[in-house]
């Protein structure tokens, strides 16, 4: 009788435990699909585009979309040094910033510290809108086709202020009094105690902003009218819509229109945008995986 | 008098805190000045929601005509499409991405091949890192009609191409699939870590008192979640008013046959000012939407703070 339950249940165990691997299996190929499609029409060749359409398995393989636009692309590697630019700037000055003011917000003798968060706080439940905010930003701070304003928008999250200010909180008051006693003043305390004890912070806080700089597009798409200044992603927006990529692609080379792999090219352009995030993904994700965790931590 | 003298009183603490920590007010000041300039500055600028706007003549000094925005939004029946589409799609990504991020969380608990465990979190993460420009990208090599993937398959399989892009009612179900299937790898690590954060001995007492897995799963585990689950629930209806835009943009674009089911408030309000220069309106529906997200979060952290203290925001 009890060695018959026993192995009742564990084929309801067992049960259980095959429906969950087919099932995440299944959504994981899922995942992965659309990137595997994309890759492989990248190197499909535009006659068979053309005639049959995208493939998981392509009859020929080829690499002529990316030839061409290693070749031709001025317009590709400005788009990829403005996302740099955006990247590296935005990432630097955001992580400086909210570092600073997680520090300050932390400390126990800074009076104001409250009404500071709450300040910030605020932002996160009501904004002006929109419009408001198009309007300032072009015709009171002059920031039309202007880099910075990718940069400025995204550049503070009242969230990251919060989880910097909660990580700071883990770090025992004791060091800063003793620091103080021996004379270091704010900023150096600032500087060289917290920073380099807060670097796990700033690992996964810098990870989800520069996350943010890389596929920015937005603010691209709101404010920048030069083809020069577009952010990657956004070029590469513009790209999928367009039916003559000519005009897009390049700017000094003539290449006949019909010769032009179109279709493929969309596709390696994708590959091309999002390889850095793929490369470094096997990095990043740890960190973005403890930044979770922090977060859910409430201070 | 006595007022007078208070109020100099308080301004002397002001200075005094201000002079005794000025490199902490200076270090804060940055971050600070981002917030007036980018999010305090902008709040007054909803007034343009009230006004008829000319952008020669500026925000305040445009000709003030009360409700008459939100009055014709009403009338012409926009404001009611957009919020209804906005809230429903927003309950289908709040109630069945939960479910499925419960489903999963609990499925990857249950597997006890570390290895599988790992890369299969990774994948399903994987989604979460990339633009959403990127899933336009998937969509158009997927749906669209002369080259999309799903047309070479039909075509392969003798039937007609299908043409997506002029279908408004098989969007919706794609736009939630997306949603899924961008959501599901983050989601889920947040139920797996509430999981985890489940004390093993109580597991390892199921199993000596004889509780096999389905058992373990419906009396342990899920009761447990529940509280998470409602949390997260509350909170994501504080913010139901407030929509996807990069994942309807990138999918739905400008294409105006489609916008009848998949037109939300962030999409309606960014082609008033992109697309008809209407920057009054567009405003009215961005302030409207603004003020009853606010409502929302209030009532929403009203209702935290009754049943579970600890979470509430404030």
């Amino acid at each position: 009788m009890n060695a018959k339950t026993v192995g009742k249940e564990d084929a309801g165990s067992l049960f259980i435990k095959a429906i969950s691997y087919i099932s995440i299996t299944v959504f994981a190929l899922a995942c992965l699909f659309p990137f595997v499609l994309m890759i492989s029409s990248s190197f499909m060749r535009e006659d068979e585009i053309i005639r049959e359409g995208y493939k998981l398995i392509p009859n020929h393989f080829s690499v002529k979309a990316y030839e061409m636009l290693l070749n031709n692309s001025d317009a590709l590697y400005k788009a990829y040094g403005v996302t740099i630019f955006i990247t590296v700037v935005g990432t630097v000055a955001g992580l400086l910033m909210m570092s600073m003011a997680g520090f300050v917000l932390n400390r126990k003798d800074f009076k104001y510290r409250n009404f500071f968060s709450f300040l910030i706080y605020f932002t996160t439940l009501f904004a002006g809108g929109l419009i408001p905010s198009y309007i300032l930003m072009v015709k009171y701070l002059h920031l039309k086709d202007s880099l910075f304003a990718m940069i400025l928008p995204g550049v503070v999250g009242a969230w990251s202020i919060f989880l910097m200010r909660n990580f700071m909180k883990a770090i025992p008051d004791s060091l800063y009094e003793s620091a103080t006693i021996d004379g270091a003043g704010d900023f150096r305390i600032y500087w060289q105690i917290f920073m380099p004890l807060a670097i796990p912070a700033l690992a996964t806080i810098g990870l989800f902003s520069a996350l943010g700089f890389w596929n920015e597009w937005y603010n691209g798409m709101l404010y920048i009218q030069s083809p020069a200044k577009y952010p990657l992603q956004y070029f590469l927006q513009r790209m999928i819509n367009q039916t003559n990529i000519q005009a897009l692609i390049n700017q000094g080379a003539v290449i006949n229109t019909a010769d032009l792999p179109s279709q493929s090219i969309k596709m390696a352009t994708a590959v091309l945008a999002t390889g850095p995030i793929i490369l470094l993904y096997p990095f990043a994700q740890r960190y973005f995986v403890s930044g979770l965790t922090i977060g859910a931590v409430k201070g | 008098m006595h007022v007078l003298s208070r109020l100099k009183l308080h301004c002397g603490n002001v200075l005094r805190e201000l002079l005794k920590n000025k490199i902490l007010f200076l270090m804060l000041t940055p971050v600070i000045l981002y917030f007036i300039i980018f999010h305090y500055l902008v709040m007054p600028g909803a007034y343009v929601a009230f006004v008829d706007f000319n952008i020669s003549k500026g925000i305040f000094a445009s000709k003030f005509v009360g409700l008459a925005n939100f009055e014709f939004l009403v009338k012409n029946g926009d404001l009611w499409n957009i919020t209804k589409n906005t809230l429903l799609y927003n309950f289908a990504f709040l109630a069945l991405g939960n479910v499925i991020q419960i489903v999963f969380a609990i499925m990857l608990y249950e597997i006890s091949s570390s290895w599988f465990k790992k890369v299969s979190q990774s994948v399903l993460l994987l989604p979460h890192f990339i633009s959403m420009v990127i899933v336009g990208v998937f969509a158009y090599n997927m749906f669209n009609f002369k080259t999309g993937f799903i047309n070479t398959m039909l075509v392969s399989l003798g039937m007609d191409r299908y043409e997506f892009y002029s279908d408004p009612g098989i969007w919706k179900y794609i736009i939630v699939a997306f949603k899924i299937w961008s959501a599901t790898g983050y989601g889920m690590i947040v139920y797996l870590a509430t999981i985890a954060g489940i004390n093993n001995d109580l597991y390892e007492a199921a199993y000596m008192d004889g509780a096999s897995r389905s058992q373990r799963i419906r009396y342990m585990t899920l009761p447990m979640l529940k509280p998470t689950f409602i949390l997260l629930l509350l909170f994501g209806l504080g913010g139901i008013l407030k929509g996807s835009f990069d994942l309807f943009y990138n999918l739905i674009g400008t294409n105006s046959v489609l916008y009848p089911q998949t037109d939300i408030i962030d999409t309606y309000v960014f082609r008033s000012l992109v697309g008809q220069f209407n920057f009054s309106m567009g405003a009215a529906v961005g302030f409207y939407q603004s003020l009853f997200g606010l409502v929302l979060v209030f009532t929403v952290n009203l209702i935290v703070r009754k049943i579970e203290p600890d979470s509430a925001l404030f």
